[in-house]
Protein backbone atom coordinates (compact mmCIF):
# COMPACT_ATOMS: atom_id res chain seq x y z
CA UNK A 1 0.00 0.00 0.00
CA UNK A 2 2.65 2.50 1.04
CA UNK A 3 5.39 3.33 -1.37
CA UNK A 4 7.86 3.39 1.52
CA UNK A 5 9.61 6.68 0.98
CA UNK A 6 10.20 8.44 4.28
CA UNK A 7 8.47 11.80 4.49
CA UNK A 8 9.59 12.67 8.00
CA UNK A 9 12.93 11.48 9.32
CA UNK A 10 14.06 12.14 12.88
CA UNK A 11 17.54 11.10 14.04
CA UNK A 12 18.74 11.21 17.67
CA UNK A 13 16.49 14.15 18.39
CA UNK A 14 17.08 15.93 21.69
CA UNK A 15 15.15 18.81 23.17
CA UNK A 16 15.86 20.29 26.56
CA UNK A 17 13.79 23.18 27.90
CA UNK A 18 15.62 25.46 30.30
CA UNK A 19 13.25 26.39 33.10
CA UNK A 20 13.64 28.07 36.46
CA UNK A 21 13.48 24.66 38.09
CA UNK A 22 16.37 23.38 35.98
CA UNK A 23 16.47 21.70 32.57
CA UNK A 24 13.60 19.49 31.42
CA UNK A 25 14.35 16.73 28.94
CA UNK A 26 11.29 16.90 26.74
CA UNK A 27 12.83 14.63 24.08
CA UNK A 28 15.84 12.36 24.36
CA UNK A 29 17.41 10.44 21.51
CA UNK A 30 14.23 10.15 19.46
CA UNK A 31 14.68 8.49 16.05
CA UNK A 32 11.75 7.72 13.77
CA UNK A 33 10.93 7.50 10.07
CA UNK A 34 7.42 8.23 8.92
CA UNK A 35 6.62 6.87 5.47
CA UNK A 36 4.48 8.47 2.83
CA UNK A 37 0.82 7.65 3.39
CA UNK A 38 1.41 6.40 6.93
CA UNK A 39 -1.01 7.11 9.76
CA UNK A 40 1.26 7.29 12.80
CA UNK A 41 -0.14 7.71 16.29
CA UNK A 42 1.91 8.94 19.21
CA UNK A 43 0.69 7.67 22.54
CA UNK A 44 1.95 8.07 26.06
CA UNK A 45 1.22 9.76 29.37
CA UNK A 46 1.43 13.52 29.66
CA UNK A 47 4.99 14.80 29.73
CA UNK A 48 6.26 12.08 27.38
CA UNK A 49 7.03 14.58 24.64
CA UNK A 50 4.48 13.42 22.05
CA UNK A 51 3.14 16.92 21.47
CA UNK A 52 6.66 18.37 21.61
CA UNK A 53 7.77 15.92 18.91
CA UNK A 54 4.87 16.99 16.70
CA UNK A 55 5.74 20.64 17.31
CA UNK A 56 9.37 19.98 16.37
CA UNK A 57 8.22 18.48 13.08
CA UNK A 58 6.06 21.59 12.55
CA UNK A 59 9.00 23.90 13.37
CA UNK A 60 7.07 25.33 16.31
CA UNK A 61 9.90 24.15 18.59
CA UNK A 62 13.63 24.12 17.92
CA UNK A 63 15.41 20.85 18.84
CA UNK A 64 18.60 21.21 20.88
CA UNK A 65 20.26 18.18 19.29
CA UNK A 66 19.93 15.66 16.49
CA UNK A 67 18.30 16.24 13.13
CA UNK A 68 14.88 16.10 11.59
CA UNK A 69 13.82 16.47 7.96
CA UNK A 70 10.39 16.94 6.48
CA UNK A 71 10.10 16.18 2.76
CA UNK A 72 13.91 16.31 2.70
CA UNK A 73 13.94 19.88 4.08
CA UNK A 74 14.50 21.27 7.54
CA UNK A 75 11.22 21.69 9.45
CA UNK A 76 11.45 25.45 9.07
CA UNK A 77 11.88 25.22 5.30
CA UNK A 78 8.98 22.79 5.23
CA UNK A 79 6.90 25.24 7.22
CA UNK A 80 7.75 28.01 4.78
CA UNK A 81 6.83 25.68 1.91
CA UNK A 82 3.52 25.03 3.71
CA UNK A 83 4.20 21.32 3.72
CA UNK A 84 1.78 20.45 6.50
CA UNK A 85 -1.57 21.29 7.99
CA UNK A 86 -1.76 21.42 11.78
CA UNK A 87 -4.84 20.66 13.86
CA UNK A 88 -4.72 21.77 17.49
CA UNK A 89 -6.44 20.28 20.50
CA UNK A 90 -8.99 23.09 20.51
CA UNK A 91 -10.69 23.95 17.24
CA UNK A 92 -9.43 27.52 17.56
CA UNK A 93 -11.79 28.90 14.94
CA UNK A 94 -11.89 32.69 14.71
CA UNK A 95 -15.20 33.72 16.27
CA UNK A 96 -15.50 36.71 13.95
CA UNK A 97 -15.30 34.59 10.81
CA UNK A 98 -17.94 32.22 9.47
CA UNK A 99 -16.99 28.57 8.96
CA UNK A 100 -16.24 29.42 5.32
CA UNK A 101 -14.29 32.45 6.42
CA UNK A 102 -12.20 30.31 8.76
CA UNK A 103 -11.41 27.83 6.01
CA UNK A 104 -10.60 30.74 3.72
CA UNK A 105 -8.07 32.11 6.23
CA UNK A 106 -5.05 29.99 5.16
CA UNK A 107 -6.08 30.41 1.52
CA UNK A 108 -6.08 34.20 1.89
CA UNK A 109 -2.68 34.11 3.53
CA UNK A 110 -1.35 31.89 0.75
CA UNK A 111 -2.79 34.13 -1.97
CA UNK A 112 -5.14 31.74 -3.72
CA UNK A 113 -7.42 33.19 -6.39
CA UNK A 114 -11.06 33.86 -5.56
CA UNK A 115 -12.40 31.04 -7.73
CA UNK A 116 -9.79 28.62 -6.40
CA UNK A 117 -10.81 29.53 -2.83
CA UNK A 118 -14.47 28.91 -3.59
CA UNK A 119 -13.75 25.55 -5.13
CA UNK A 120 -11.48 24.43 -2.28
CA UNK A 121 -13.86 25.59 0.44
CA UNK A 122 -16.70 23.61 -1.10
CA UNK A 123 -14.51 20.55 -1.50
CA UNK A 124 -13.19 20.41 2.07
CA UNK A 125 -16.60 21.24 3.55
CA UNK A 126 -17.90 18.18 1.72
CA UNK A 127 -14.91 16.14 2.88
CA UNK A 128 -15.74 16.77 6.55
CA UNK A 129 -19.51 16.55 6.05
CA UNK A 130 -20.25 20.19 6.77
CA UNK A 131 -22.01 21.18 3.54
CA UNK A 132 -24.57 23.86 4.24
CA UNK A 133 -22.82 25.10 7.38
CA UNK A 134 -20.37 27.40 5.62
CA UNK A 135 -22.31 30.56 6.43
CA UNK A 136 -22.68 29.75 10.12
CA UNK A 137 -20.53 31.27 12.82
CA UNK A 138 -18.48 28.91 15.02
CA UNK A 139 -20.61 29.42 18.14
CA UNK A 140 -23.62 28.15 16.21
CA UNK A 141 -21.94 24.73 15.79
CA UNK A 142 -21.38 21.88 18.25
CA UNK A 143 -17.89 21.08 19.53
CA UNK A 144 -17.53 18.11 17.18
CA UNK A 145 -18.60 20.17 14.17
CA UNK A 146 -16.15 22.91 15.14
CA UNK A 147 -13.32 20.40 15.27
CA UNK A 148 -14.34 19.08 11.84
CA UNK A 149 -14.27 22.64 10.54
CA UNK A 150 -10.76 23.05 11.93
CA UNK A 151 -9.72 19.85 10.11
CA UNK A 152 -11.26 21.26 6.93
CA UNK A 153 -9.20 24.41 7.48
CA UNK A 154 -6.03 22.31 7.75
CA UNK A 155 -6.95 20.38 4.60
CA UNK A 156 -7.87 23.41 2.51
CA UNK A 157 -4.44 24.20 1.15
CA UNK A 158 -3.67 20.58 0.28
CA UNK A 159 -0.52 19.92 2.25
CA UNK A 160 0.61 16.29 2.00
CA UNK A 161 1.17 16.03 5.73
CA UNK A 162 -1.47 16.44 8.42
CA UNK A 163 -0.26 16.89 12.00
CA UNK A 164 -2.97 16.47 14.62
CA UNK A 165 -2.40 17.21 18.29
CA UNK A 166 -5.11 15.41 20.30
CA UNK A 167 -7.77 16.86 18.02
CA UNK A 168 -10.61 14.90 19.63
CA UNK A 169 -9.30 15.02 23.21
CA UNK A 170 -11.93 17.46 24.42
CA UNK A 171 -14.91 15.68 22.85
CA UNK A 172 -17.21 13.06 24.34
CA UNK A 173 -16.77 9.43 23.34
CA UNK A 174 -19.77 9.15 21.02
CA UNK A 175 -18.74 12.18 18.98
CA UNK A 176 -15.18 10.93 19.07
CA UNK A 177 -16.09 7.51 17.59
CA UNK A 178 -17.94 9.23 14.81
CA UNK A 179 -15.05 11.57 14.04
CA UNK A 180 -12.54 8.69 14.14
CA UNK A 181 -14.58 6.87 11.51
CA UNK A 182 -14.74 10.00 9.38
CA UNK A 183 -11.04 10.67 9.76
CA UNK A 184 -10.19 7.18 8.52
CA UNK A 185 -12.39 7.65 5.47
CA UNK A 186 -10.83 11.03 4.84
CA UNK A 187 -7.34 9.59 5.09
CA UNK A 188 -8.33 6.85 2.67
CA UNK A 189 -9.64 9.40 0.17
CA UNK A 190 -6.78 11.90 0.40
CA UNK A 191 -3.73 9.60 0.88
CA UNK A 192 -2.19 12.06 3.30
CA UNK A 193 0.56 11.27 5.74
CA UNK A 194 -0.84 11.79 9.23
CA UNK A 195 0.89 12.28 12.56
CA UNK A 196 -1.66 11.95 15.35
CA UNK A 197 -1.11 12.58 19.05
CA UNK A 198 -3.53 10.88 21.43
CA UNK A 199 -3.76 9.43 24.92
CA UNK A 200 -6.47 6.97 24.05
CA UNK A 201 -5.33 3.42 23.30
CA UNK A 202 -8.47 2.39 21.33
CA UNK A 203 -8.22 5.56 19.26
CA UNK A 204 -4.57 4.91 18.44
CA UNK A 205 -5.17 1.26 17.49
CA UNK A 206 -8.29 2.01 15.51
CA UNK A 207 -6.74 4.77 13.41
CA UNK A 208 -3.09 4.04 12.81
CA UNK A 209 -0.85 2.03 10.59
CA UNK A 210 1.86 2.43 13.22
CA UNK A 211 1.67 3.24 16.91
CA UNK A 212 4.60 4.99 18.56
CA UNK A 213 4.62 4.40 22.32
CA UNK A 214 6.41 7.08 24.32
CA UNK A 215 7.29 7.50 27.98
CA UNK A 216 8.26 10.47 30.12
CA UNK A 217 11.32 11.75 32.02
CA UNK A 218 13.07 11.96 29.67
CA UNK A 219 10.58 11.88 26.79
CA UNK A 220 11.55 8.97 24.55
CA UNK A 221 10.19 6.29 22.24
CA UNK A 222 9.85 2.94 24.02
CA UNK A 223 8.14 0.91 21.28
CA UNK A 224 6.90 1.17 17.70
CA UNK A 225 4.05 -1.21 16.95
CA UNK A 226 3.03 -2.09 13.38
CA UNK A 227 -0.73 -2.27 13.11
CA UNK A 228 -1.72 -5.43 11.23
CA UNK A 229 -5.42 -4.61 11.02
CA UNK A 230 -6.81 -4.26 7.47
CA UNK A 231 -7.16 -0.73 6.14
CA UNK A 232 -10.90 -1.02 5.93
CA UNK A 233 -12.01 -0.72 9.56
CA UNK A 234 -15.62 -0.62 10.67
CA UNK A 235 -16.14 0.63 14.23
CA UNK A 236 -16.93 -2.87 15.57
CA UNK A 237 -13.47 -4.05 14.57
CA UNK A 238 -12.63 -2.83 18.06
CA UNK A 239 -14.30 -5.93 19.52
CA UNK A 240 -12.23 -8.42 17.49
CA UNK A 241 -9.41 -10.43 19.12
CA UNK A 242 -6.86 -8.94 16.68
CA UNK A 243 -7.75 -5.44 17.81
CA UNK A 244 -7.60 -6.37 21.49
CA UNK A 245 -4.27 -8.09 20.92
CA UNK A 246 -2.71 -4.92 19.48
CA UNK A 247 -4.27 -2.80 22.21
CA UNK A 248 -2.76 -5.17 24.73
CA UNK A 249 0.69 -4.71 23.17
CA UNK A 250 0.33 -0.96 23.36
CA UNK A 251 -0.56 -1.23 27.01
CA UNK A 252 2.44 -3.51 27.58
CA UNK A 253 4.64 -0.94 25.86
CA UNK A 254 3.31 1.81 28.11
CA UNK A 255 3.93 -0.35 31.16
CA UNK A 256 7.47 -1.15 30.04
CA UNK A 257 8.08 2.59 29.83
CA UNK A 258 6.88 2.98 33.42
CA UNK A 259 3.99 5.04 32.14
CA UNK A 260 1.75 3.86 34.94
CA UNK A 261 4.11 4.80 37.73
CA UNK A 262 4.28 8.12 39.43
CA UNK B 1 -38.52 46.87 31.00
CA UNK B 2 -41.30 48.78 32.76
CA UNK B 3 -39.66 48.10 36.12
CA UNK B 4 -36.37 49.45 34.79
CA UNK B 5 -37.95 52.65 33.50
CA UNK B 6 -39.77 53.06 36.78
CA UNK B 7 -36.62 52.71 38.88
CA UNK B 8 -34.67 55.06 36.60
CA UNK B 9 -37.43 57.65 36.83
CA UNK B 10 -37.49 57.28 40.61
CA UNK B 11 -33.78 58.03 40.82
CA UNK B 12 -34.08 61.01 38.47
CA UNK B 13 -37.02 62.37 40.47
CA UNK B 14 -35.09 61.97 43.71
CA UNK B 15 -32.12 63.89 42.27
CA UNK B 16 -34.32 66.72 40.99
CA UNK B 17 -36.16 66.86 44.32
CA UNK B 18 -32.89 67.09 46.21
CA UNK B 19 -31.70 69.79 43.85
CA UNK B 20 -34.80 71.93 44.46
CA UNK B 21 -34.38 71.40 48.18
CA UNK B 22 -30.74 72.53 48.03
CA UNK B 23 -31.76 75.71 46.22
CA UNK B 24 -33.46 77.00 49.39
CA UNK B 25 -30.45 77.28 51.75
CA UNK B 26 -28.11 78.13 48.87
CA UNK B 27 -30.14 81.14 47.73
CA UNK B 28 -31.61 82.19 51.09
CA UNK B 29 -29.32 85.18 51.65
CA UNK B 30 -30.33 86.77 48.38
CA UNK B 31 -33.97 85.88 49.00
CA UNK B 32 -34.07 87.60 52.42
CA UNK B 33 -32.27 90.61 50.93
CA UNK B 34 -34.88 90.97 48.22
CA UNK B 35 -37.77 90.39 50.64
CA UNK B 36 -36.48 93.07 52.99
CA UNK B 37 -36.13 95.53 50.11
CA UNK B 38 -39.75 94.78 49.23
CA UNK B 39 -40.72 95.60 52.82
CA UNK B 40 -41.25 92.15 54.31
CA UNK B 41 -40.40 91.06 57.84
CA UNK B 42 -37.03 89.24 57.99
CA UNK B 43 -35.18 87.61 60.92
CA UNK B 44 -32.55 88.62 61.80
CA UNK B 45 -33.27 92.14 60.67
CA UNK B 46 -29.83 93.36 59.48
CA UNK B 47 -27.79 92.07 56.58
CA UNK B 48 -24.60 91.84 58.62
CA UNK B 49 -26.34 89.64 61.17
CA UNK B 50 -27.64 87.41 58.41
CA UNK B 51 -24.16 87.03 56.96
CA UNK B 52 -23.10 85.43 60.24
CA UNK B 53 -25.70 82.74 59.71
CA UNK B 54 -25.47 79.74 57.42
CA UNK B 55 -28.00 79.15 54.64
CA UNK B 56 -29.78 76.39 56.53
CA UNK B 57 -30.24 78.42 59.71
CA UNK B 58 -31.53 81.35 57.70
CA UNK B 59 -33.97 79.10 55.87
CA UNK B 60 -35.24 77.65 59.16
CA UNK B 61 -35.86 81.12 60.63
CA UNK B 62 -37.69 82.42 57.52
CA UNK B 63 -39.90 79.61 56.25
CA UNK B 64 -42.29 82.03 54.60
CA UNK B 65 -39.57 83.38 52.33
CA UNK B 66 -38.67 80.06 50.69
CA UNK B 67 -40.43 80.88 47.40
CA UNK B 68 -37.98 83.76 47.02
CA UNK B 69 -35.13 81.25 46.72
CA UNK B 70 -36.35 80.33 43.26
CA UNK B 71 -36.39 82.32 40.07
CA UNK B 72 -33.62 84.75 41.05
CA UNK B 73 -31.58 86.41 38.29
CA UNK B 74 -28.21 85.38 39.66
CA UNK B 75 -28.82 82.56 42.10
CA UNK B 76 -25.95 80.76 43.76
CA UNK B 77 -27.66 77.55 42.68
CA UNK B 78 -30.14 77.87 39.83
CA UNK B 79 -33.17 75.59 40.02
CA UNK B 80 -33.62 72.82 37.45
CA UNK B 81 -36.43 74.66 35.66
CA UNK B 82 -34.22 77.74 35.22
CA UNK B 83 -31.46 75.60 33.70
CA UNK B 84 -33.89 73.80 31.41
CA UNK B 85 -35.43 77.10 30.34
CA UNK B 86 -31.98 78.58 29.63
CA UNK B 87 -31.01 75.44 27.72
CA UNK B 88 -34.15 75.71 25.61
CA UNK B 89 -33.75 79.44 25.03
CA UNK B 90 -30.18 79.01 23.82
CA UNK B 91 -30.76 75.89 21.70
CA UNK B 92 -34.24 74.94 20.49
CA UNK B 93 -35.70 78.42 20.54
CA UNK B 94 -32.72 79.83 18.64
CA UNK B 95 -32.93 77.09 16.03
CA UNK B 96 -36.63 77.84 15.58
CA UNK B 97 -35.93 81.55 15.10
CA UNK B 98 -33.08 80.81 12.69
CA UNK B 99 -30.34 82.18 14.93
CA UNK B 100 -28.71 78.86 15.79
CA UNK B 101 -25.26 80.05 14.70
CA UNK B 102 -25.15 83.30 16.67
CA UNK B 103 -22.90 83.85 19.67
CA UNK B 104 -25.70 83.46 22.19
CA UNK B 105 -26.60 80.04 20.86
CA UNK B 106 -25.37 76.91 22.62
CA UNK B 107 -25.76 75.08 19.32
CA UNK B 108 -23.03 77.33 17.93
CA UNK B 109 -20.77 76.93 20.96
CA UNK B 110 -21.49 73.20 21.11
CA UNK B 111 -20.52 72.82 17.47
CA UNK B 112 -17.21 74.64 18.07
CA UNK B 113 -16.41 72.28 20.92
CA UNK B 114 -17.69 69.22 19.09
CA UNK B 115 -15.54 69.85 16.02
CA UNK B 116 -12.40 70.12 18.17
CA UNK B 117 -13.48 67.03 20.11
CA UNK B 118 -13.99 64.93 17.00
CA UNK B 119 -10.79 66.04 15.31
CA UNK B 120 -8.81 65.40 18.51
CA UNK B 121 -10.52 62.06 18.94
CA UNK B 122 -9.51 60.99 15.43
CA UNK B 123 -5.91 62.18 16.02
CA UNK B 124 -5.76 60.51 19.44
CA UNK B 125 -7.29 57.23 18.34
CA UNK B 126 -4.99 57.03 15.32
CA UNK B 127 -1.94 57.81 17.41
CA UNK B 128 -3.06 55.34 20.08
CA UNK B 129 -3.52 52.51 17.59
CA UNK B 130 -0.18 53.22 15.89
CA UNK B 131 1.64 53.27 19.24
CA UNK B 132 -0.09 50.05 20.35
CA UNK B 133 0.87 48.27 17.13
CA UNK B 134 4.46 49.43 17.66
CA UNK B 135 4.49 48.37 21.30
CA UNK B 136 3.18 44.90 20.48
CA UNK B 137 5.68 44.37 17.65
CA UNK B 138 8.84 45.94 19.02
CA UNK B 139 10.36 45.12 22.35
CA UNK B 140 12.25 48.40 22.34
CA UNK B 141 9.01 50.35 21.94
CA UNK B 142 7.37 48.21 24.58
CA UNK B 143 10.06 49.19 27.05
CA UNK B 144 10.34 52.85 26.06
CA UNK B 145 6.92 54.16 24.99
CA UNK B 146 4.68 52.90 27.76
CA UNK B 147 6.39 54.73 30.67
CA UNK B 148 6.21 58.00 28.72
CA UNK B 149 2.59 57.44 27.86
CA UNK B 150 1.81 56.92 31.54
CA UNK B 151 3.93 59.91 32.57
CA UNK B 152 2.12 62.09 30.03
CA UNK B 153 -1.16 61.45 31.82
CA UNK B 154 0.14 62.39 35.24
CA UNK B 155 0.69 66.02 34.23
CA UNK B 156 -2.46 68.03 34.97
CA UNK B 157 -3.94 69.03 31.65
CA UNK B 158 -4.92 72.41 33.11
CA UNK B 159 -1.21 73.21 33.52
CA UNK B 160 -0.27 71.90 30.12
CA UNK B 161 -3.09 73.32 28.02
CA UNK B 162 -2.01 77.01 28.17
CA UNK B 163 1.54 76.05 27.19
CA UNK B 164 0.33 74.07 24.19
CA UNK B 165 -1.88 76.98 23.15
CA UNK B 166 0.96 79.51 23.52
CA UNK B 167 3.58 77.38 21.76
CA UNK B 168 1.28 76.57 18.85
CA UNK B 169 0.15 80.17 18.63
CA UNK B 170 3.77 81.27 18.21
CA UNK B 171 4.05 79.05 15.13
CA UNK B 172 0.83 80.49 13.79
CA UNK B 173 -1.60 77.75 14.77
CA UNK B 174 -4.74 78.80 16.57
CA UNK B 175 -8.40 77.97 16.88
CA UNK B 176 -9.38 74.41 16.09
CA UNK B 177 -6.00 72.65 15.83
CA UNK B 178 -4.52 73.48 19.28
CA UNK B 179 -7.74 72.40 20.98
CA UNK B 180 -7.80 69.21 18.94
CA UNK B 181 -4.22 68.50 20.00
CA UNK B 182 -5.15 68.85 23.67
CA UNK B 183 -8.08 66.51 23.01
CA UNK B 184 -5.80 64.03 21.31
CA UNK B 185 -3.35 64.26 24.20
CA UNK B 186 -6.06 63.06 26.58
CA UNK B 187 -7.72 60.51 24.30
CA UNK B 188 -4.74 58.58 22.93
CA UNK B 189 -3.94 57.05 26.30
CA UNK B 190 -6.97 54.81 26.87
CA UNK B 191 -6.64 53.67 23.26
CA UNK B 192 -2.98 52.70 23.73
CA UNK B 193 -3.71 50.77 26.91
CA UNK B 194 -6.80 49.03 25.51
CA UNK B 195 -5.26 48.22 22.15
CA UNK B 196 -2.04 46.80 23.60
CA UNK B 197 -4.18 44.43 25.62
CA UNK B 198 -6.45 43.74 22.65
CA UNK B 199 -3.63 43.08 20.18
CA UNK B 200 -2.12 40.67 22.69
CA UNK B 201 -5.45 38.94 23.26
CA UNK B 202 -4.88 36.06 20.76
CA UNK B 203 -3.48 33.05 22.58
CA UNK B 204 -0.36 31.02 21.83
CA UNK B 205 -2.38 28.53 19.84
CA UNK B 206 -3.81 31.10 17.46
CA UNK B 207 -0.39 32.64 16.94
CA UNK B 208 1.09 29.17 16.33
CA UNK B 209 -1.64 28.55 13.78
CA UNK B 210 -0.61 31.66 11.87
CA UNK B 211 2.98 30.44 12.06
CA UNK B 212 2.09 27.09 10.50
CA UNK B 213 0.62 29.06 7.58
CA UNK B 214 3.91 30.95 7.35
CA UNK B 215 1.89 34.16 7.69
CA UNK B 216 3.81 37.44 7.71
CA UNK B 217 3.64 39.75 10.73
CA UNK B 218 1.44 42.05 8.69
CA UNK B 219 -0.98 39.25 7.90
CA UNK B 220 -1.04 38.15 11.54
CA UNK B 221 -1.76 41.73 12.56
CA UNK B 222 -4.45 42.27 9.97
CA UNK B 223 -6.23 38.94 10.11
CA UNK B 224 -5.78 37.93 13.75
CA UNK B 225 -4.64 40.67 16.12
CA UNK B 226 -6.78 43.54 14.86
CA UNK B 227 -10.08 41.66 14.67
CA UNK B 228 -9.38 40.09 18.06
CA UNK B 229 -8.79 43.54 19.56
CA UNK B 230 -12.15 45.04 18.47
CA UNK B 231 -14.01 44.60 21.78
CA UNK B 232 -11.05 46.22 23.59
CA UNK B 233 -10.90 49.04 21.03
CA UNK B 234 -14.53 49.99 21.54
CA UNK B 235 -14.21 50.00 25.32
CA UNK B 236 -11.23 52.36 24.90
CA UNK B 237 -13.04 54.56 22.39
CA UNK B 238 -15.83 55.20 24.87
CA UNK B 239 -13.35 56.47 27.43
CA UNK B 240 -11.37 58.24 24.71
CA UNK B 241 -14.26 60.28 23.34
CA UNK B 242 -15.28 61.62 26.73
CA UNK B 243 -11.63 62.45 27.46
CA UNK B 244 -11.54 64.24 24.09
CA UNK B 245 -14.51 66.38 25.05
CA UNK B 246 -12.90 67.33 28.35
CA UNK B 247 -9.70 68.17 26.46
CA UNK B 248 -11.55 70.42 24.02
CA UNK B 249 -13.33 72.26 26.85
CA UNK B 250 -10.12 72.71 28.84
CA UNK B 251 -8.43 73.89 25.64
CA UNK B 252 -11.01 76.65 25.32
CA UNK B 253 -10.35 78.12 28.74
CA UNK B 254 -6.94 79.79 28.18
CA UNK B 255 -7.70 81.13 24.68
CA UNK B 256 -9.43 84.21 26.00
CA UNK B 257 -12.70 82.31 26.00
CA UNK B 258 -14.41 83.49 22.89
CA UNK B 259 -16.12 80.46 21.49
CA UNK B 260 -17.12 76.98 22.64
CA UNK B 261 -18.77 75.41 25.69
CA UNK B 262 -15.62 76.01 27.76
CA UNK B 263 -15.79 79.69 26.85
CA UNK B 264 -19.43 79.83 27.92
CA UNK B 265 -18.54 78.39 31.32
CA UNK B 266 -15.65 80.82 31.73
CA UNK B 267 -17.61 83.97 30.75
CA UNK B 268 -20.43 82.74 32.97
CA UNK B 269 -18.09 82.65 35.93
CA UNK B 270 -16.57 86.06 35.05
CA UNK B 271 -19.98 87.70 35.19
CA UNK B 272 -21.58 85.56 37.89
CA UNK B 273 -24.04 84.08 35.39
CA UNK B 274 -24.62 80.82 37.22
CA UNK B 275 -27.51 79.82 35.00
CA UNK B 276 -25.27 80.16 31.96
CA UNK B 277 -22.56 78.03 33.60
CA UNK B 278 -25.01 75.33 34.51
CA UNK B 279 -26.62 75.22 31.10
CA UNK B 280 -23.21 75.01 29.39
CA UNK B 281 -22.34 72.24 31.83
CA UNK B 282 -25.48 70.35 30.97
CA UNK B 283 -24.93 70.91 27.27
CA UNK B 284 -21.47 69.35 27.65
CA UNK B 285 -22.90 66.40 29.60
CA UNK B 286 -25.61 65.82 27.00
CA UNK B 287 -23.02 66.04 24.24
CA UNK B 288 -20.82 63.49 26.03
CA UNK B 289 -23.76 61.14 26.49
CA UNK B 290 -24.61 61.42 22.79
CA UNK B 291 -21.01 60.76 21.75
CA UNK B 292 -20.59 57.73 24.03
CA UNK B 293 -24.01 56.47 22.94
CA UNK B 294 -23.05 56.78 19.28
CA UNK B 295 -19.91 54.73 19.86
CA UNK B 296 -21.97 52.14 21.75
CA UNK B 297 -24.27 51.92 18.73
CA UNK B 298 -21.36 51.49 16.31
CA UNK B 299 -19.91 48.89 18.67
CA UNK B 300 -23.12 46.87 18.70
CA UNK B 301 -23.42 47.03 14.91
CA UNK B 302 -19.78 46.13 14.29
CA UNK B 303 -19.55 43.27 16.76
CA UNK B 304 -22.81 41.87 15.46
CA UNK B 305 -21.52 41.98 11.92
CA UNK B 306 -18.39 40.23 13.15
CA UNK B 307 -20.57 37.42 14.42
CA UNK B 308 -19.78 38.02 18.08
CA UNK B 309 -22.29 36.19 20.20
CA UNK B 310 -25.13 38.53 21.16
Amino acid sequence: MNDKTPVIQAKNLDLTFQTNDGPIHALKDVSLDIMKGDFVSFIGPSGCGKTTFLRVIAALEEPTGGSVTVNGMTPDEARRARAYGYVFQAAGLYPWRTIEGNIRLPLEIMDFSKSEMRERIDRVLQLVDLEGFGKKFPWQLSGGMQQRASIARALAFDADILLMDEPFGALDEIVRDHLNEQLLRLWDKTHKTIGFVTHSIPEAVYLSTRIVVMSPRPGRITDVIENTLPRDRPLDIRDTPEFLEIAHRVREGLRAGHAYED
Amino acid sequence: MMRNILSILTVVAAIIGLWYLLCIPMNMHEATQQAQRAGAEVTPATASERLQLGGIALAVQNPTLWPGAFGQDRPRLPSPDQVVAELWNTTGAMVLSGRSMTKRSLVFHGWITLSATLLGFVFGTGLGIILAVGIVHSRAMDMSVMPWAIASQTIPILALAPMIIVVLNSVGLQGLIPKAIISAYLSFFPVVVGMVKGLRAPGMMQLDLMRTYNATRGQTLWKLRLPASMPYLFASLKIGISASLIGAIVGELPTGAVRGLGARMLTGSYYGQTIQIWSALFAAAILAALLVGTIGLIQRRTLKRMGMQP
